[in-house]
């Protein structure tokens, strides 16, 4: 952005595009959408979508979508479905591709991330209060058990 | 030597509507969300790139927290716009606003030049108001 005090309406328009392109990457994720059809929702050629997208964004479209598609990987593991059905349901068709970017984005595979994820559900289900730091806790009338 | 903030406070009116407000418009991810004891939850989000930031979404009502009387001075203080509660960052202010904006969430003031960068105000779903800014080192 330059100067949003003097913005252009077409600057304006322009800015309308890319954040409606962005909004249907976070709508229609999980189906198999691409480059040229998030650049025609917004009535960009593709180059130019790509270099305005990464201008508002901090990031291409693609590597958008993948965040997208990884974090919603991330909820549906933390809650419990399968791998497998995970990969297809937010929009990987590889579970081999979905397996490497999850580990590069999360530092872990989804197997290692759903494991920790449903360990510490478990945990918090049994005590809440090793949620909380004790100082919250207290203001509510209980006592932080993990706190000596 | 203190080193980083972990858990920030932010005093809302309903927790459910926050939820909302937080994760559907604003973008943010669920870090706990759990019961405390029989009638409260423990309820924090993280900023979309900040995971290990967590804002605790806390309930202003009558309780062991506050008394009658605090909880309905908070409560008026909080309607009226009286706090502040963060400065949140993004890439690029006009497209965040633009999106923001088309979400429903309310602005009391639009973009603006500042000596930093750009900054925009809103308010949340109970009345708490944040800058949102674009830093002169952000892009």
């Amino acid at each position: 952005m330059t100067a949003p005090e003097m913005e252009p309406h077409h600057k304006l328009y322009l800015y309308r595009r890319i954040v409606q392109a962005k909004l249907f990457i976070d709508r229609h994720f999980a189906e198999p959408i691409d480059l040229n059809q998030i650049a025609d929702e917004a009535y960009f050629s593709k180059f130019h979508f790509i270099r305005l997208f990464k201008q508002a964004y901090g990031k291409t479209p693609h590597h958008y979508l993948t965040q997208v598609r990884l974090n919603q990987a991330k909820r549906l593991l933390a809650a419990g479905g399968a791998i497998a059905q995970v990969c297809f349901d937010v929009g990987f068709d590889s579970s081999t591709s979905f397996t490497a970017l999850f580990k590069k984005h999360a530092g872990m595979t989804p197997s290692v991330y759903q494991a920790k994820e449903l360990q510490r559900k478990v945990l918090f289900k049994q005590n809440p209060l090793q949620a909380i730091p004790n100082c919250f806790a207290e203001t509510y009338g209980l006592k932080n058990s993990n706190i000596q | 030597m203190i080193t980083k903030v972990t858990h920030m406070c932010v005093y809302v009116l309903d927790q459910d509507s926050a939820y909302d407000f937080y994760i559907n418009k604003l973008g943010f991810k669920v870090h706990t969300d759990v019961p405390m004891g029989p009638n409260a939850r423990w309820l924090t989000v993280t900023p979309p790139e900040q995971p290990e930031l967590e804002i605790t979404l806390f309930p202003v009502k009558e309780g062991s927290t506050f008394d009658a009387e605090t909880s309905k001075t908070m409560i008026g203080l909080i309607k009226k716009g009286t706090f502040g509660a963060a400065v949140f960052t993004c890439h690029d202010l006009m497209a965040t606003y633009e999106e923001l904006k088309g979400k429903g969430v309310i602005f009391k003031k639009p973009p603006t030049k500042e000596f930093y960068g750009f900054e925009a105000l809103f308010c949340d779903d109970s009345g708490n108001w944040f800058s949102l800014s674009q830093l002169n080192t952000e892009k």
